[in-house]
């Protein structure tokens, strides 16, 4: 009775938690990667050394790796993936020089990293969710990072698009607030091909994040396994044990 | 037969089948153990899994400002199996604060910190100390914006005592800001010093216990009722009763530690923070500063309290209040039973209370203060300490139930 009476104390804690969980803003788009698709990864290693690398690095991958990876053969990784080296072993770095800070407002940050700082859903959002402000320097605003220092390097992919704007009153009388976009002038590839090139570098980039991710999920089904039996095994053991206490 | 004489050989000069007799072979535990009481041997195994995988990451790990963050991810990418030993030790931090809690739980319910055992129990919250500050100071090594941000808070909150308050920071810091003289003491620290007390400290803890014996679900000493060699009645041997039967509970406790470990390392940003995959930036703040989750629950107490009288140092004092009070519980529990099965309602209230209440001041230690939030602290902060300032009197007026002379069988 008393240990009821506690478990449906927890529960409704957890669900007041819950309900006083829900935050306002532009919720984020959801990526749907998938990190063991290599198909996918080599498509995000592709678009990431042809459109990101020439800013951002990758400093924590090393190209050999990425290509042992996701099965890029040597061959294709030194003609068409290395930009910056010949050296297979070496770290992907970018061109961009230290003063580039006085280019943008900011240097162009490493990306090793930024999947698992951010998330995956934001760098989606955040990729597809550029639109025209002529009050910024490179005459483009990010619903996801406001003011941000990047210019729309995929304009010519995704084309253009305008910010949308919905009335919500408050204490002061009527406000424009930020609601999202919509296309303005479409760009080379169609809104779904864009978002699957975009959903490719965000998978790569989340593998770059943790090169290991595939794998030690896949070791993780067997570790499971070994334990289930070590587990039923321990547990014969204890019984054989403990028949004789009483 | 050599084995046997080499052993002889061995024990004229070190007492080494004494040893193993006292805790291990022959020393008698109550045998209606329950649930409740793997917690202490997979502390064990926590504490050994946190030392061996720690030597392991030292070997790469580099404790300059310069080059931290850079070495932990050399060990997650170049070195072989790197990743998998820093999992095991950054997993291992939250499973040993998940364990050591509800080991402490463990105490409350059956009264295990009540006499005779309370040096075990004083050993204990030792350890509970010593663990934050190592778990703390491990937490700032990988040096990341969080590791930077939140030493930068908990090594402030000092400032806020009076008069030695400004050089205290100083001095703790090595700096005027955390910087490289920082993260090599804490490097220090964390990896020689406090994991060396910590050992002590646990073998101090095992030692009291097995002086006075150990404590059951029923509250009720086995050594009243004795065989005629001697042995208590409801006792049985550590080993191989218990060394069997702590196999299952750490198969049980390794099925849960593993999945964490290959399929939810950073639990949700929980175990690892986003932000700490950011490196240390002295410049920008992430946007929400909260410490790991094992310490938010004394967070938000720190959080919950006003300033007053121009200073905050009351929060810091309450939160270390916290903590010391827990030392004081043998002697504000009043109750004539040990065993909360004997015990009257107003203990199970007051502990059900008490456990919600330190899982909602977690809860309000990792949310930012708005909202809800900061009323919900300030009303678990009160209901935290009110379960033990109330102790002597709630236990003393509380009903209880007839105990039994024998345990009362076994799971």
């Amino acid at each position: 009775m008393y240990k009821s009476w506690v478990l449906i104390a927890v529960a409704l804690l957890c669900a007041g938690v819950a309900a006083a969980d829900e935050e306002g803003g532009i919720a984020l788009r959801h990526a749907d990667t998938d990190i063991n698709n290599s198909e996918s990864l080599q498509r995000g290693a592709r678009n990431f050394m042809n459109y990101c690398s020439g800013c951002h690095s990758l400093k924590y991958l090393r190209y050999n790796r990425m290509a042992e990876d996701l099965k890029i053969p040597e061959s294709e990784l030194a003609g068409n993936l290395m930009f910056t080296t010949d050296k297979p072993f070496e770290t992907i770095n970018s061109a961009m020089p230290k003063d580039s800070e006085s280019w943008f407002g900011k240097q162009p940050p490493d990306l090793s990293l930024m999947a698992r700082a951010r998330g995956v859903d934001y760098l989606f959002s955040y990729l597809t969710g550029f639109y025209v402000d002529k009050t910024r320097p490179w005459g483009v605003n990010n619903l996801y990072l406001p003011s941000t220092a990047m210019p729309h390097v995929l304009q010519y992919q995704q084309g253009l698009q305008k910010p949308v704007f919905k009335n919500e009153p408050d204490a002061a009388g009527a406000r424009m607030v930020l609601d999202g976009v919509e296309s303005m002038t479409p760009g080379a590839m169609k809104t779904e091909e864009y978002d699957q090139f975009v959903r490719d570098i965000v998978n790569f980039l989340d593998y770059a994040g943790e090169p290991v991710k595939a794998k030690r999920q896949s070791m993780g089904v067997f570790v499971t396994l070994f334990l289930l039996m070590f587990f039923a095994f321990a547990y014969l053991l204890k019984k054989e044990y403990w028949k004789d206490v009483h | 037969m050599a084995g046997e004489r080499l052993l002889g050989w061995i024990d004229q000069r070190f007492p080494l089948t004494s040893l193993w007799k006292e805790h291990l072979a022959e020393y008698y535990a109550p045998k209606n153990f329950n649930f409740w009481y793997y917690f202490g041997a997979l502390a064990l195994l926590i504490l050994v899994n946190q030392l061996v995988t720690g030597i392991f990451l030292t070997m790469n790990y580099k404790p300059s400002s310069a080059e931290a963050f850079s070495s932990i991810e050399y060990i997650m990418r170049d070195v072989n199996w790197g990743w998998l030993i820093r999992y095991l030790h950054s997993t291992g931090a939250s499973a040993f604060f998940i364990v050591v809690y509800l080991h402490m739980f463990r105490a409350l319910l059956y009264g295990s910190h009540r006499k005779p055992r309370e040096l075990v129990w004083i050993f204990g919250c030792l350890i509970f100390l010593l663990l934050m500050a190592e778990g703390f100071m491990g937490y700032v090594l990988p040096w990341g914006n969080m590791s930077y941000w939140g030493a930068q808070v908990i090594v402030s909150l000092f400032g806020s005592l009076p008069v030695v308050g400004a050089s205290l920071v100083e001095w703790i810091r090595g700096d005027y800001y955390i910087a490289d003289a920082t993260l090599n003491r804490f490097f220090a620290l964390h990896v020689a010093a406090l994991p060396l007390a910590l050992i002590f400290l646990v073998i101090a803890h095992i030692m009291a216990l097995h002086e006075v014996g150990s404590n059951n679900p029923d509250g009720i000493d086995i050594k009243k009722y004795k065989d005629a060699n001697g042995h208590p009645l409801d006792g049985i041997p550590f080993h191989p009763y218990y060394t069997v039967k702590d196999l299952v509970g750490v198969a049980g406790f390794l099925l849960l530690f593993c999945a964490v470990i290959f399929f939810a390392p950073t639990f949700g940003g929980l175990f690892l923070e986003a932000p700490n995959f950011e490196p240390a930036n002295a410049l920008q703040t992430p946007p929400h500063i909260a410490p790991v989750w094992y310490f938010t629950p004394f967070y938000a107490m720190l959080r919950a309290v006003p300033s007053f009288a121009g200073t905050q140092v009351w929060g810091v004092l309450v939160m270390g209040a916290s903590i010391v009070v827990l030392f004081f519980v043998p002697w504000l529990d009043r109750s004539p039973v040990n065993s909360i099965r004997y015990r009257g309602p107003i203990y199970k209230i007051m502990l059900t209370i008490f456990v919600l209440s330190f899982i909602a001041l977690a809860v309000c230690g990792v949310k930012p203060p708005s909202g809800i939030y900061p009323t919900l602290a300030k009303v678990c902060t009160v209901l935290y300490f009110a379960f033990f300032l109330l102790m002597p009197w709630y236990t003393k007026f509380d009903s209880v139930k007839p105990v039994p002379e024998r345990v009362t069988g076994h799971v």
